[in-house]
C-alpha cells in the first residue's frame, strides 16, 4: 500500500545538510510500523513528506512515495489535497496547539468530512458523533459543542484522532502522538490506536523517540539515525536481538528509563 | 514546520531609515536656530509666489516669505513642542507606571481604570476640549499634550515593571535590602529602556501629529508666537492655485517628521501603545 | 445573560461618570459667556439678568441634574452665539458627520481586509515588501494633508468635485455621497494602512501556528486555511483595533470637515470652541463620548464572541 523508495530530503535554506538520505519503507494494508530515532534523525521529516506537509520552497525532495499505486511526490497540490484527510490522516504531537482554538471540537472533526464529501450537516454531525464515541470522547453531544481549551490534554488528542479518522483513511501517520501526555493518558491513547488498527484495519505509521511506546503498538519498526534507516524489521526481533550499535543504545536507554520509573 | 529565513540577521532597515530621516530633520532644525537662508518673517511684495528653485529652494509664499526658511523654523516649533510634551508624558508616565506596576494593588487597579477610560478617547478630541477651557498657545499645547500622553506611557511602563518584578534579579535585590526606589529606578529602569525608547518614538510620532492637527485647526500655536507647520498648511490652503508649493512643503515636512519617528519605533521592535489590553488577556490564556 | 446585564450596568455607570466630568469641565471655563454675549453693552445688572435667564446663578448640583434631565429628554439647551436650541443646530449636522464617519469606516474595511489578507498570503515576497514600504508612508501622512492634496488634484485640477461647494442630502442624494467620497478617503487611508499592517502581522503570526499544519493535513487548500482558520484567529487583536479606528475616524472627521468645508458636527464644534459656546460644545462632546463608549462596548462584546477562551472565563 505504501512504498517509500530512496527518499531523500535536502533543506536548502539554513544548513545544506541532508535531513533524510535515501530511505526505503514498505507498508501493507493494516500494518503497523514504528519509525524510531532521536530528534534530528529525520523521522518527522520523513513522515511529513509522506503526508505532503513539507513546504515545497524550503526543501528539495527526491525519490518516490508510492501510495495506492500513485507517486505522491509527483502529485499536484490539488491532487495531494484529495488524499490528505481522506486516505491519509495525521496526528501531531501537541494536542494543545494543533487544534484551532476558536473552532468548536465537533466542527473541527467534521471539517475533514466537509472537505472531501458533499453531505448534509446532520449526516456530518452523526458521523462526527460516531467517531467521537469510537475514540472514547466522553458525552459526544456535549463535547461536540466545546472548544479545545475546555478539554483535557488526553481529550484533545482523542479529538485530533477523531478528526483524522472520521473518513476511515487507509493510513494514519502519528507524529509523537503521546509525547506531550502523562503516562496514564498515554496508555489510554495507545489503546485507541491499537483498537483502530485491529477493528478498522487502518495502517499506522508511528513516529516516536521512545522504542518502548512503539513496541506496544507496532509489529514492525524502523530505526533511523542521522537521516538513514539503520535497522528495519520485526519489533520483537529487534528488541531481543539488536544489530546496530545505535539500536542497542536506544534499548539500553529505554530499560534504564524503566528502572528509574519503577 | 517552516522556518523564517534569516529574519533576525537582516539589517534593521526600519531603524536605519528612521534614524537617517529624523537626523536630517533634526540637523535642519538645529541649523535653523543659528541660520536660515532668509528671515522667515521677511515679506517682499516683489518676490511673492515664486516657484521653487533658484535662491528660494522651496519658493516663496503669498507674502514673499521664503518657504524653506519657514519650514525649517516651523519644524523646529513642532519638534520642540513634541519634545516638551513627550518629556512631560514620559517622565510622569514612567513614575506613575513604575509605582503602580511595582507595587500593584488597589491603586494600580484604580489608576489603570482611569488610564483605560482616558485612552479610549482620541487624544486630539480631549485636547480640543481642554483647549476650550484653557485657551490655545504654545505653552498650553505643551502641557495639554504632555498630560494627555501620561496614561499611554504609564500603561507601557506599568506592564514592564509588573513583568520585571517577577525576575530573579529584582527578588535578589529585595532580599539584600535594597530600597524599592533604588530597585525601581536603578535596577529595573535600564532593563526596560528598549521598550521605553520605542514608546518615546511613538510618542514623538503622536505629538507631531497632534500639534500639527491643532495648529491646522487654529487652536495650536498662534500666528504671532512662531511659525508652525500646521498653521502654514492652513494658511496656504487658499493659495493652491497660485502657489501649491506652500502647502506641499508644509505637509511634506509634517509627514517626513512623522515617518521618521514611526520607522524608529518600528525598528525598536514592538509598538507598545497598540492594544496592550489585548496582549495582556492573550497572555493569560495562551 | 448575567454577563450582559452586568455589562449594561457598567455601561450606564460609565456614561453617568462621563456626563459628570463633561459638565464639571465646562463649569470651570474661565470666560463667562454672558460678557461675550452682551459685548460692549455689559452692565452688572444686565449680566445678572442674563445669568438668571440662562440659569447660571443656581447651585452647581441643581444645574447638573437639570442639564442631565434635559439632555436625556433631547433638550440640549440653547446656543449662546446662535440664539437657537442646540438640537436644531445639530439636527442636520449629526447626519452629515455620521455619514462621513461610516463611509470612511466602510472604506477602511474594504481597503484593509483584501490587502491585508493578500499581503499575508504572499508574505515576504517582493510585492509584499514594496507594499509594506508604501503602507508605512501612507500611515505617516496626516489625513488633513491628504485631504488638501485631494482637494487640489481631484477638485481643482481634475474637477471631480467642487471644493467648498457642499451638496446637501435633501438636494441631491447621490451628490451628497459623491462629495463625501474624498473626505472619507482622506480619513480612511492612514487608518486602513494601520489595519493592513496589524492584520497582515497577525495573520503571518497565526500561519506559523500548529493548527495550520493540522488544517493542511485534513486537505484544506491554502485559501481555505486562511479563510477557515487563520482569518478568525487573526481577527482577535484586529477587532479591538477596529474599535479604536472607528473612534479615531470620528475625531478625524472633525479635522477633515475643516479641509473640505463640510457643515457637519466637527465644524460646529470648532466654531463653538472658538466662540466659547458652552451648551453646543458640551452637547457635541457628550454625543461623541456616548458613541465612543458604545463602540468600545460593542468591540468588547464581539471580541468575547470571537474568542471563546475569554467568553468562558
Amino acid at each position: 500500500m505504501l512504498d517509500v523508495k530512496n527518499l531523500t530530503v535536502t533543506f536548502n535554506d539554513d544548513h545544506p545538510a541532508e535531513a533524510v538520505r535515501g530511505i526505503n519503507l514498505h507498508m501493507e494494508d493494516g500494518e503497523t510500523l514504528g519509525l524510531v530515532g532521536e530528534s534530528g534523525s529525520g523521522k518527522t521529516v520523513t513522515a511529513m513528506t509522506i503526508a505532503g506537509l513539507l513546504a515545497n520552497d524550503s526543501a528539495e525532495i527526491n525519490g518516490e512515495v508510492i501510495f495506492d499505486g500513485r507517486d505522491l511526490l509527483h502529485c499536484s497540490c490539488s491532487e495531494m489535497r484529495l488524499v490528505q484527510g481522506k486516505d491519509i490522516g495525521v496526528i501531531f504531537q501537541e494536542p494543545m496547539t494543533s487544534l484551532d482554538p476558536l473552532m468548536r471540537i465537533g466542527h473541527q472533526i467534521e471539517e475533514t468530512v466537509r472537505l472531501h464529501f458533499k453531505l448534509k450537516p446532520e449526516e456530518r454531525r452523526s458521523m462526527a458523533l460516531e467517531v467521537m464515541r469510537l475514540v472514547g470522547l466522553p458525552e459526544p453531544d456535549l463535547t461536540y459543542k466545546k472548544y479545545p481549551h475546555q478539554l483535557s490534554g488526553g481529550q484533545r488528542q482523542r479529538a485530533m484522532i477523531a478528526a483524522a479518522f472520521i473518513n476511515h483513511p487507509k493510513l494514519l501517520i502519528l507524529d509523537e502522538p503521546t509525547t506531550a501526555l502523562d503516562v496514564t493518558v498515554q496508555a489510554q491513547i495507545l489503546d485507541v490506536f491499537r483498537r483502530l488498527n485491529e477493528k478498522c484495519g487502518v495502517s499506522l505509521l508511528f513516529i516516536s523517540h521512545d522504542l518502548r511506546v512503539v513496541r506496544r503498538v507496532c509489529k514492525k519498526v524502523a530505526v533511523m539515525y542521522n537521516g538513514e534507516i539503520v535497522e528495519y524489521g520485526d519489533t520483537e526481533d529487534i528488541f531481543t536481538n539488536p544489530q546496530h550499535e545505535y539500536t542497542k543504545q536506544l534499548i539500553a536507554a529505554v530499560s534504564a528509563g524503566r528502572r528509574t520509573h519503577v | 514546520m517552516k522556518k523564517l529565513k534569516n529574519s533576525h540577521r537582516a539589517p534593521n532597515y526600519n531603524l536605519i531609515w528612521g534614524c537617517v530621516i529624523t537626523s536630517i530633520m533634526v540637523l535642519m532644525i538645529v541649523v535653523s536656530f543659528f541660520w536660515t537662508p532668509f528671515n522667515p518673517d521677511a515679506m517682499s511684495y516683489a518676490e511673492k509666489d515664486l516657484a521653487p528653485g533658484g535662491a528660494h529652494l522651496l519658493g516663496t509664499d503669498n507674502f514673499g516669505r521664503d518657504i524653506f526658511s519657514r519650514v525649517m523654523e516651523g519644524a523646529g516649533t513642532t519638534l520642540s513642542i513634541a519634545f516638551c510634551a513627550v518629556a512631560i508624558g514620559a517622565s510622569f508616565g514612567t513614575v506613575i507606571g513604575g509605582l503602580t506596576g511595582y507595587f500593584g494593588g488597589a491603586w494600580d487597579e484604580f489608576i489603570m481604570r482611569i488610564n483605560d477610560a482616558v485612552t479610549a478617547f482620541p487624544s486630539i478630541l480631549l485636547a480640543l476640549v481642554i483647549v476650550t477651557i484653557t485657551g490655545s498657545g504654545r505653552t498650553n499645547i505643551i502641557f495639554i499634550l504632555g498630560i494627555l500622553f501620561i496614561p499611554s506611557f504609564a500603561r507601557v511602563v506599568r506592564g514592564e515593571f509588573a513583568k520585571q518584578r517577577q525576575m530573579d534579579y529584582v527578588k535578589n535585590a529585595k532580599l539584600m535590602g535594597v530600597k524599592p526606589g533604588r530597585i525601581m529606578f536603578v535596577h529595573i529602569l535600564p532593563n526596560i529602556a528598549p521598550v521605553l525608547l520605542s514608546a518615546v518614538a511613538i510618542g514623538f510620532n503622536n505629538a507631531v501629529l497632534a500639534e500639527a492637527s491643532m495648529s491646522y485647526l487654529g487652536v495650536g500655536v498662534s500666528q504671532t508666537e512662531a511659525v508652525s507647520l500646521g498653521r502654514m498648511l492652513l494658511d496656504s490652503q487658499a493659495y493652491w492655485m497660485t502657489s501649491p508649493w506652500q502647502a506641499l512643503s508644509a505637509g511634506c515636512a509634517i509627514s517626513i517628521l512623522i515617518l521618521g519617528f514611526a520607522l524608529i519605533s518600528e525598528g525598536l521592535g514592538t509598538r507598545p501603545m497598540w492594544r496592550p489590553t489585548t496582549k495582556r488577556r492573550r497572555k493569560q490564556h495562551a | 445573560m448575567r454577563y450582559i446585564l452586568k455589562k449594561i450596568g457598567i455601561f450606564v455607570l460609565t456614561i453617568f461618570a462621563i456626563s459628570i466630568l463633561v459638565f464639571l469641565a465646562f463649569q470651570i471655563i474661565p470666560g463667562d459667556p454672558t460678557t461675550r454675549m452682551l459685548g460692549t453693552q455689559a452692565t452688572p445688572e444686565k449680566i445678572a439678568a442674563l445669568r438668571a435667564q440662562l440659569g447660571l446663578d443656581r447651585p452647581v448640583l441643581v444645574r447638573y441634574f437639570d442639564w442631565l434631565g434635559n439632555f436625556l429628554r433631547g433638550n440640549y439647551g440653547e446656543s449662546y452665539s446662535y440664539n437657537m436650541p442646540v438640537h436644531e443646530l445639530l439636527s442636520g449636522k449629526l447626519r452629515i458627520t455620521a455619514s462621513l464617519t461610516l463611509l470612511s469606516f466602510l472604506m477602511v474595511l474594504l481597503i484593509s481586509f483584501p490587502l491585508g489578507i493578500l499581503l499575508a498570503r504572499f508574505a515576504h515576497s517582493w510585492f509584499d515588501r514594496v507594499m509594506m514600504v508604501l503602507n508605512q508612508i501612507v500611515m505617516s501622512i496626516p489625513s488633513f494633508f491628504t485631504g488638501i492634496l485631494f482637494t487640489y488634484v481631484f477638485g481643482l485640477i481634475l474637477k471631480f468635485f467642487t471644493p467648498t461647494n457642499f451638496v446637501e442630502y435633501a438636494d441631491d442624494h447621490a451628490g451628497f455621497w459623491a462629495y463625501l467620497v474624498f473626505p472619507a478617503l482622506s480619513i480612511a487611508l492612514p487608518k486602513a494602512a494601520m489595519v493592513i499592517k496589524l492584520l497582515r502581522g497577525s495573520m503571518v503570526r497565526e500561519l506559523s501556528e500548529d493548527y495550520v499544519r493540522t488544517a493542511y493535513s485534513r486537505g484544506n487548500s491554502r485559501w481555505q486555511v486562511l479563510k477557515g482558520h487563520v482569518m478568525r484567529n487573526a481577527m482577535v487583536p484586529v477587532v479591538t483595533f477596529l474599535a479604536v479606528t472607528l473612534v479615531d475616524i470620528i475625531a478625524g472627521s472633525i479635522i477633515i470637515e475643516q479641509v473640505f468645508n463640510i457643515p457637519g458636527m466637527g465644524r460646529l464644534l470648532m466654531t463653538s470652541i472658538n466662540g466659547r459656546d458652552l451648551p453646543v460644545v458640551q452637547t457635541i462632546i457628550m454625543i461623541i463620548a456616548l458613541v465612543v463608549i458604545t463602540v468600545n462596548y460593542i468591540a468588547d462584546i464581539s471580541y468575547k464572541y470571537i474568542d471563546p477562551r475569554i467568553r468562558f472565563r
